[in-house]
């Protein structure tokens, strides 16, 4: 791998997910946990930079860091109480050989068959731009009845939520 | 351009670490940060393979437009899962999910 | 800004620097030019404000330090850098130091997609007005930041309301910043900006600038949406434990921000950096846009200064019983206005390359729809009123029996 500018992002990218995804598994205080998950899709953002889906990170800061990770930092505070855990883990060894053996089979499984393959220059020039996203979004060939579905999804979400959440008192 | 396997080593890496969160952290909202890194492992990888599939067939959009549809479902799940844990905090005073068990029988 | 980059990188290759360096640098020295133009501005901008603020309170405002004060910020600068640096001991250090770059960096970040002139731009994305509430969202977090590092309870009252207030009016923002962007077929600022070659889209959609106008005042937390402060309330909010340049750096965002919004507005809706005799130098495009930001940036001014604040459930019910309602109603009645007039052959499909007269019908249907909306509005407004007053002078009937009635 070549040092250019597209490199170097990917590697300050790769410092920012991973290391904010260590950080909210490893914190004992919640809100700098949010704040660690913040940083990490930050990292993820900039990685649909790097592979020209740039509405894609537009959206991703917006609905992650913008509305998801404020909302949790909103239930944080609203059970202040245990915002300090004492008991951090529970099943510590065995999730962490768990999820350690996930990785290696991720890695071997999914990351093996395609290695060395995509060698520099063989990828499409030609990306998708938002127009074709949006074209194809409504298109009835395309996505419109998951769109749809999609809206009907969130308009059920923010009731359901609503409902759930109201203080039956109020 | 950084070659798709590095990509889809970091998205594993990402995905390993939410399921670490999942299954150890006892705390409910660090079960739902941790399944949002699962999350968006998982869309690393789609648009990954999207920017690397051939193009000029009809699939052209599909990981684009997959991404786009896991971050709705997202932020839906988000906004539903921490009503939850909330109204179960008010009620029991807890947010470890062992201890609602109300309706264990 | 590409022209004097490449510019600049072959001047420094002819020089004999390498070429990657050359490009780095050139690339360096735009980046400066288009982050150092907001920070000079705000200089001025607070200088201006309290002037303004100054004159409206029938007050002279700082004169001493410089020709008729205009040295006044610096000095204050310096008093402000001068200061004791102070971490409270029980805040969150890391976090707490963090807060005011994350505040300051939001607003600046918005720069790189303005475009000054036709051809001087930081960059022209794609999603230009997608970054920008992109972008915008990252204040917010710095003030739940910074509100929740102070470790301090009228900080955390603070940041509570803020967030909930500036989350709220992302809302109609974002349904008005898309009818420009519906109106131009594109999210970029410079197409949005050539798309009103023909016509502004103040003139086809008032009603959208007015949801936008009133929810970036929100955004920008000024009166008569200023929770973030309320002095009287919460002795100033999330930024509370703040000192010396930290707090400098809070109150330099806002003030940037205020300008930001109003530079936006003018793009959005009033033509950008058109004008008269634009075309002839870039130096006049820049001044039209400066003006036109200006201008609205002046009447925000005037705005705060002369209205009271109000309390956070009312700001709450207006937003989400008045503003988001509206802003959706306005976006569903223009895109289906327009699309009505494409197929008919009423408007023209392409609006990048259509002139005045090709806008003219379009633009009267579209603002006869605006205007029944405002009309209707008008109308349900006075109803309300009426309805309002009448309890209110009922009540007063009531308390003027009691006591009468006790004394029996």
């Amino acid at each position: 791998m070549e040092l250019n500018a597209i490199s170097i992002g990917f590697i300050v990218f790769t410092i920012f997910t991973l290391g904010g995804a260590i950080g909210v598994v490893t914190t004992r205080n919640l809100f700098q946990g949010t704040i660690w998950l913040m940083v990490s899709l930050f990292g993820v953002a900039g990685y649909f930079v790097l592979l020209s889906a740039p509405f894609l990170a537009a959206v991703q800061v917006l609905v992650y860091i913008g509305a998801i990770a404020i909302l949790i930092t909103f239930a944080v505070m609203l059970t202040r109480s245990v915002a300090r855990i004492k008991v951090r883990y529970m099943r510590l060894l065995p999730s962490l050989i768990g999820s350690l053996a996930l990785f290696l089979i991720l890695l071997l499984g999914v990351t093996m068959p395609i290695f060395g393959a995509h060698p520099p220059g063989s990828i499409p020039d030609y990306v998708a731009s938002t127009r074709d996203l949006g074209a194809a979004l409504v298109d009835e060939n395309g996505y419109v009845v998951p769109f749809l579905l999609a809206s009907v999804l969130l308009t059920a979400a923010m009731i359901g939520a609503i409902f759930i959440a109201r203080d039956e008192n109020a | 351009m950084v070659p798709l396997w590095m990509y889809l080593a970091v998205a594993a890496a990402l995905f390993a670490i939410g399921v670490f969160g999942v299954l150890s952290r006892r705390n409910a909202v660090a079960i739902l940060m941790s399944v949002e890194l699962m999350l968006n492992a998982v869309n690393i990888n789609l648009v990954a393979f999207w920017r690397y599939s051939e193009t000029g067939t009809d699939l052209l959009l599909n990981g684009y437009v997959f991404t786009a549809f896991v971050l709705i479902v997202a932020a839906a799940e988000a906004a539903v899962g921490l009503a939850i844990i909330i109204t179960v905090y008010r009620n029991r005073r807890s947010v470890i999910p062992e201890e609602a068990r109300a309706l264990k029988g | 800004m590409d022209e004097l980059c490449i510019g600049l990188c072959s001047l420094l290759t002819d020089a004999g620097a390498d070429g990657g360096l050359a490009l780095f640098l050139s690339l360096l020295v735009g980046v400066l030019l288009v982050s150092g133009v907001p920070l000079i501005t705000v200089i001025l901008l607070i200088w201006i404000e309290r002037k303004v603020a100054a004159r409206i309170q029938d007050r002279i405002g700082p004169n001493r330090v410089g020709p008729i004060g205009l040295l006044q910020t610096i000095a204050d600068m310096i008093k402000l850098l001068s200061k004791e640096d102070i971490t409270p001991t029980s805040a969150d250090r890391a976090l707490y130091n963090a807060a005011p770059l994350v505040s300051f960096a939001s607003v600046v970040l918005i720069w790189a997609v303005i475009p000054f002139t036709p051809f001087h731009y930081g960059v022209d994305l794609e999603i230009g007005a997608l970054y920008f509430v992109a972008i915008a969202s990252f204040g917010t977090l710095a003030i739940m930041v910074a509100g929740w590092a102070s470790n301090n309870k009228y900080a955390l009252l603070g940041a509570f309301r803020v967030v909930a207030l500036l989350v709220s009016y992302e809302v109609p923002l974002v349904f008005a910043l898309l009818v420009p962007v519906l109106l131009a077929g594109s999210m970029s600022l410079v197409d949005i900006v050539n798309a009103q070659n023909g016509m502004w889209f103040i003139v086809l959609s008032p009603l959208a600038f007015v949801i936008f106008y009133i929810s970036s005042q929100a955004e920008t937390g000024r009166a008569p949406f200023d929770l973030i402060e309320a002095e009287s309330e919460l002795v100033a909010g999330f930024n509370i434990e703040y000192s010396g340049m930290k707090f400098g750096m809070f109150f330099a965002a806002e003030f940037l921000h205020v300008f930001t919004n109003g530079i936006l507005m003018a793009i959005l809706f009033f033509g950008g950096w058109m004008g008269p005799l634009y075309y002839e130098s870039p130096l006049i495009a820049f001044a039209w846009l400066g003006a036109k930001g200006g201008i609205i940036y002046l009447t925000t001014l005037w705005l705060r200064n002369t209205v009271p604040r109000l309390r956070i459930d009312q700001i709450m019910a207006f937003n989400w019983k008045f503003l988001v309602p509206l802003s959706i109603a306005n976006l569903i009645v223009v895109s289906f206005v327009l699309k009505l007039m494409q197929e008919l052959g009423l408007a023209p499909r392409d609006i990048l390359s259509a002139s005045f007269g090709d806008l003219l019908p379009t633009t009267v249907i579209l603002l006869l729809c605006n205007g029944a909306m405002i009309l209707y509005l008008l109308g349900i407004m006075r109803r309300r009123g009426r309805e309002a007053r009448r309890e209110s002078r009922a009540a007063r009937a009531n308390l003027a029996q009691a006591p009468s009635a006790a004394g029996h």
